[in-house]
């Protein structure tokens, strides 16, 4: 998916921000242990997320099951309440606005969602799923409704004469067709995806993408893109965001990132995607992680990376890193790290810790 | 002798909507320790050919010959069947969680499943539990043999999975898309973890997968399945560089390749066909861009297409076809068809390569 | 078609594939549903039984016209014998005859009039009242939950015979108070079905879905949730026909029900207690209506069920999911 920003080059202009956020932070309280449990314990899905999102580009966000993806992209369609930070559309800031005082900001911000089986709602027909956005918003009445869904279901290439079926009746990929068109109908601005394709088939994941490419083109979208296939990804995002532990830990343009990552935990995570490609298959260069994502509820002291990172240094343990520029890039790219690895320096560490 | 042989496997199941074949003439075969990878999109019957042969289809009408060690699976018998699997034949699945117990421990479990087919006493047992759950890089398995399987991420489940299937040191491991439910950095430690196993006791896998990407890593010789079918027979590198079967030349086109951003990935259209009515003739046709006239209605027959090597596949193009994926010649034959004309490949002369002497 | 991807989405549409365009129009759950009922042959058997028990309620005053008996009609001489006693089945009277000499088979259409009606208007008003509070109570979380869940306990727990012996006392008894109280004490089964269904289906992604494109809640309740709970709730209703037949007969026997003289199968089912020795017709016929009529709703919900789930288990969808 190609930026479109007036035929300059994707990397060097720095868009304007369509979407602002500001230490956005989302915590879910767990259900306490018992009647007298003393202090209330949260789950910290997202913890302080910053980042904008230009107009026209494709954002990418990456990271492990349970890093706070999906949450944060409910937080940025207000499908969630944040617990602090603020999300900006333009320049108007949503994240305290009233449901009504929203409505127009959702219009310009739909989702397409990870499940194509449980986000359409099995027992209505696809053609008034589809209108659910006209309908829940008093647009387009009568026979004007139902010629706009039709042709809604021609851009995501399904066949407008079956408005009249259930959900059922169609197969994965043609039910994420529907849900893009369902997202497509008030004319958004940003669709946040996620996942769109992680449920499909690879060939049939390819014609989604095609397509979602193709809809970017035509009707000048921006896209925050979710996926844990890292060659997805790569395919469509501009500039990728990494998630960890409701951080992100490095963000920057795709190629960069992918041919230069400087977080450890974004080498890790990029060796250990698999290469389609049997004579790119080097163990040798996979790192593979110990142990396990740590709980969200009580997440590492200091860089909460630290318990799995090779690099890892006394600092580390105590000192959270924060998510910044580092001068060793020109580019566009921040990482949250102490000791961010340099072009093509192995995992473990060399250096010696500054003083 | 192979350690299995799958010889025309058919498998289908009655449904209200009619006869459903699942599985219409798989064959395959596995060495003692090699991988063999079934590649093919959800409900071409990867599952179903290989939980048919160790007798886990209920209600299915399977027929062929499965020959493990040269004894028949197929007409073994429920009681030899069970004396297979898990001593000989073991397996993992897809979702690790459905697959434990969730009542009871894991160490609970896998002693159970030593003590069916060995006489050896619990405390043995649960050592070699112990054992086995330090061997598949379970942290502490001392007391992580007392957790529940919710008390397991999803990692550790695969891995206890793992544990379990090794338990009894099988000569085959089947894998059906273990690492599909893993995110890939667990994904990688599971594939690790597979082929360190395998190196250490020698034990021949089967890894079922969607993903091509697994596939690459791990697998020996590759089968790819559409439909119910095998459609192409080849060692990895060939597959991915020279396919002869258009569906696996679209499958690897479908993946995004390193450098293609911006542009289009070359989709397979349509989607697989409903395994109640199958199309005639290829039953890859309605979606191929090579569909010949002959395609329509002859079911193309596995073929050589490389001498020497074991290179197969089930399709009316000549064996010269092999790798176009490279030149684009697919759009040449495309017009080629649609107009009429000659191009890069001709299906006259398909016709004539493929017509039995 | 083309391997490579159609450059436009007309291309795309164009592509559809033609395995499924066979039927435009798509046959909702409902009629899959249906469909399968009418395949089902006890669904149809006990359909047909209902059917008729219906028919011969509705047709009640006709054969009573036919057969020259009314229904609280006593025939002193031909419907009793000399000492008194009920005469059995026989030519004058098909079903034989009760304590007063009224004609068994008059009274027990006439009884079915009653046990219909109590039936499914009671169970009726117990499922719109369940359904709504239902909805309401597992859609809105919070204390809205908290109140109607206990209320719903409450009324659960409520010893229900012995306050509805207090409430007929209260009220006198009728037909109306008999409606009322089997409602009453009918509608908090359905709401706590109803509310767990909700818990669980609005955690769905459609649910998120609509409310991205910006439904409020009145629309999610009632256009996304509701149609997805009416299938086990129709399931329910149909095994709560019986229990509220049941119920009535329970009532009446007791004599806090309708009052006679009104012909219903509890009532007669009451009078006929002291005559079982002499007269079984008196307790069979009312008995056996009552029988065949619930076995039927039984039958036919456990049909209904099946239908809208031919693999046993998505109708009541699992919470822990
Ligand atoms: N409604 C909720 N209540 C409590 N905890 C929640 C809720 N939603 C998400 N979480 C928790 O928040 C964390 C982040 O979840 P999230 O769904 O955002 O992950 P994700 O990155 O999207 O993962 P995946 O790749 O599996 O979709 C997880 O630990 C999850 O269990
Ligand atoms: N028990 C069953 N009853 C009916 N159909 C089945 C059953 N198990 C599998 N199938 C069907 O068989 C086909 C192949 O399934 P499967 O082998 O599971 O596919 P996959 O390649 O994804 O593993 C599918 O169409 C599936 O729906
Ligand atoms: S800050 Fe330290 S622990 Fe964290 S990623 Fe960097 S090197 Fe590793
Ligand atoms: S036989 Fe024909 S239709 Fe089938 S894959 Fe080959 S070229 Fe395509
Ligand atoms: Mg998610
Ligand atoms: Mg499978």
């Amino acid at each position: 998916m190609t930026r479109q920003v007036a035929g300059e080059p994707a990397s060097q202009v720095v868009a304007e921000p369509l979407l602002q956020l500001t230490d956005v932070v989302k915590h879910f309280p767990l259900r306490s242990s018992g009647m007298l449990a003393g202090k209330r314990e949260y789950l910290r899905a997202v913890d302080g997320v910053s980042l904008e999102v230009r107009r026209g580009e494709t954002l990418g966000l990456v990271g492990e099951t349970g890093c706070g993806k999906s949450t944060l992209a409910r937080c940025i369609t207000r499908l969630y309440e944040l617990t602090s930070g603020t999300v900006s559309f333009g320049s108007a800031d949503i994240s305290r606005l009233s449901a009504r005082r929203l409505r127009p900001y959702r219009r310009k911000m739909q989702m397409v969602f990870q499940d194509p089986y449980g986000s359409l709602n099995p027992r209505r027909r696809v053609g008034s799923i589809i209108a659910d956005p006209f309908a829940a918003n008093g647009l387009a009445k009568g026979a004007e409704r139902k010629r706009k869904v039709q042709e809604l279901m021609e851009l995501v290439g399904l066949n407008p004469e079956h408005y009249n079926r259930f959900p059922a009746e169609f197969s994965g990929g043609q039910r994420q067709r529907i849900g893009l068109a369902r997202a497509l109908a008030l004319r958004p601005e940003v669709v946040v995806c996620d996942e769109p394709v992680s449920a499909l088939d690879v060939s049939i994941q390819a014609q989604i993408i095609n397509l979602l490419a193709e809809l970017q083109d035509k009707l000048g979208l921006t896209y925050i893109f979710i996926a844990h296939d890292l060659s997805v990804v790569r395919h469509a995002s501009d500039r990728i965001a990494v998630m960890y532990l409701g951080r992100i830990v490095e963000i920057a343009d795709t190629e960069d990132l992918f041919t230069r990552p400087r977080h450890p935990y974004t080498k890790a995570l990029l060796s250990a995607a698999p290469t389609p490609d049997p004579d790119l298959v080097n163990d040798a260069e996979r790192i593979v992680l110990t142990g396990e994502v740590p709980s969200p509820v009580r997440p590492p002291s200091g860089c909460r990376f630290h318990p799995r990172c090779p690099r890892a240094q006394s600092r580390c343990h105590v000192e959270d890193p924060v998510l910044e520029s580092k001068n060793i890039d020109e580019g566009d790219r921040a990482v949250a790290c102490h000791f961010p690895l340099a072009d093509g320096e192995s995992m473990m560490p060399e250096l010696k810790e500054p003083s | 002798m192979s350690l299995l042989e799958v010889e025309d496997l058919q498998v289908s199941f009655s449904t209200p909507d009619g006869i459903l074949r699942a599985v219409r003439g798989m064959s395959f075969s596995v060495e003692q320790g090699e991988t063999l990878g079934i590649v093919g999109e959800s409900g071409s019957g990867k599952s179903v050919s290989t939980q048919s042969i160790v007798g886990l289809t209920e209600g299915a009408r399977v027929s062929g010959q499965a020959r493990f060690e040269g004894r028949d699976l197929l007409t073994m018998g429920d009681r030899g069947l069970r004396r297979i699997r898990g001593a000989e034949i073991g397996m993992i699945f897809q979702d690790p969680l459905s697959s434990l117990h969730p009542h009871y421990r894991v160490g609970w479990q896998i002693v159970e499943m030593i003590r069916a087919h060995e006489p050896v006493s619990k405390k043995q047992a649960r050592l070699r539990a112990i054992e086995l759950l330090g061997l598949v890089g379970i942290p502490a398995p001392e007391s992580r043999v007392h957790d529940y399987p919710h008390q397991f991420s999803g990692g550790m489940r695969q891995r206890a999975m793992i544990a379990m299937a090794l338990a009894l040191n099988p000569k085959l491991l089947i894998a059906d898309e273990p690492t599909t439910a893993l995110d890939v950095t667990v994904q990688a430690q599971i594939i690790t973890l597979i082929k360190r196993l395998q190196q250490e006791f020698g034990t021949a896998v089967i890894m079922i997968t969607h993903d091509l990407g697994v596939i690459a890593d791990i697998a020996d010789r590759v089968v790819v399945m559409y439909a119910g079918k095998p459609m192409e027979y080849a060692d990895k590198r060939t597959l991915y560089h020279q396919p002869h079967h258009p569906y696996t030349e679209g499958l690897i086109g479908s993946l995004p390749q390193t450098g293609g951003r911006g542009r289009p990935l070359k989709s397979i259209p349509g989607m697989p066909p409903s395994m109640v009515q199958v199309p005639r003739g290829c039953a890859f046709h309605p979606r191929c861009g090579y569909v010949m006239d002959r395609c329509l209605d002859a079911e193309p027959p596995i073929r050589e297409v490389h001498g020497g090597i074991d290179h197969r596949s089930a399709c009316w193009l000549p064996p010269e076809a092999v790798g176009r994926r490279t030149d684009d010649s697919a759009l040449a034959a495309q017009s080629a068809r649609r107009h009429g004309g000659d191009a890069v490949i001709e299906p006259a002369s398909a016709a004539q390569e493929s017509t039995p002497a | 078609m083309t391997l490579t991807p159609p450059a436009t989405a007309e291309a795309a549409a164009a592509r559809v594939e033609p395995a499924a365009v066979d039927t435009i129009e798509g046959r909702s759950p409902w009629q899959l549903a249906f469909v399968r009922l009418r395949h089902d042959r006890v669904a149809v058997g006990s359909s047909a039984v209902i059917c008729l028990i219906v028919l011969l309620a509705v047709l009640a005053p006709v054969v009573a016209h036919l057969l020259g008996h009314g229904p609280n009609q006593q025939f002193r001489t031909t419907g009793l014998s000399a000492e008194g006693i009920p005469v059995g089945p026989g030519s004058t009277f098909l079903f034989g005859t009760d304590d007063l000499g009224r004609d068994v088979l008059v009274r027990v259409l006439y009884g079915a009039r009653i046990s219909l009606l109590v039936g499914v208007v009671a169970s009726g008003l117990a499922v719109v009242l369940g359904v709504i509070i239902g909805l309401a109570a597992g859609y809105f979380s919070g204390a809205v939950d908290t109140v109607l869940s206990r209320f719903m306990d409450v009324v659960l727990s409520l010893p229900y015979l012995i306050f509805a012996i207090a409430l007929v006392s209260l009220l006198g008894p009728s037909l109306m108070v008999s409606v009322a109280v089997i409602a009453f004490f009918s509608w908090a089964s359905v709401g706590r079905i109803v509310r767990g269904q909700v818990l669980s289906i609005k955690e769905k992604e459609f649910v998120e879905a609509a409310r991205s494109v910006g439904a409020g809640h009145l629309r999610i309740m009632f256009v996304d949730i509701l149609p997805n709970v009416l299938a086990p709730t129709i399931v329910y209703a149909t095994m709560l026909i019986p229990l509220s037949i049941v119920f009535e007969s329970t009532l009446s026997f007791l004599g806090i029900g309708v009052l006679p003289p009104t012909a219903t199968w509890g009532n007669m089912l009451s009078e006929s207690i002291a005559y079982y020795r002499v007269a079984w017709w008196f307790v069979a016929f009312p008995g056996l209506a009552l029988l065949i009529t619930t076995m039927a709703f039984n039958l036919l919900g456990d049909c209904v069920r099946d239908a809208f789930d031919p693999r046993g288990n998505r109708l009541f969808v699992a919470v822990e999911d």
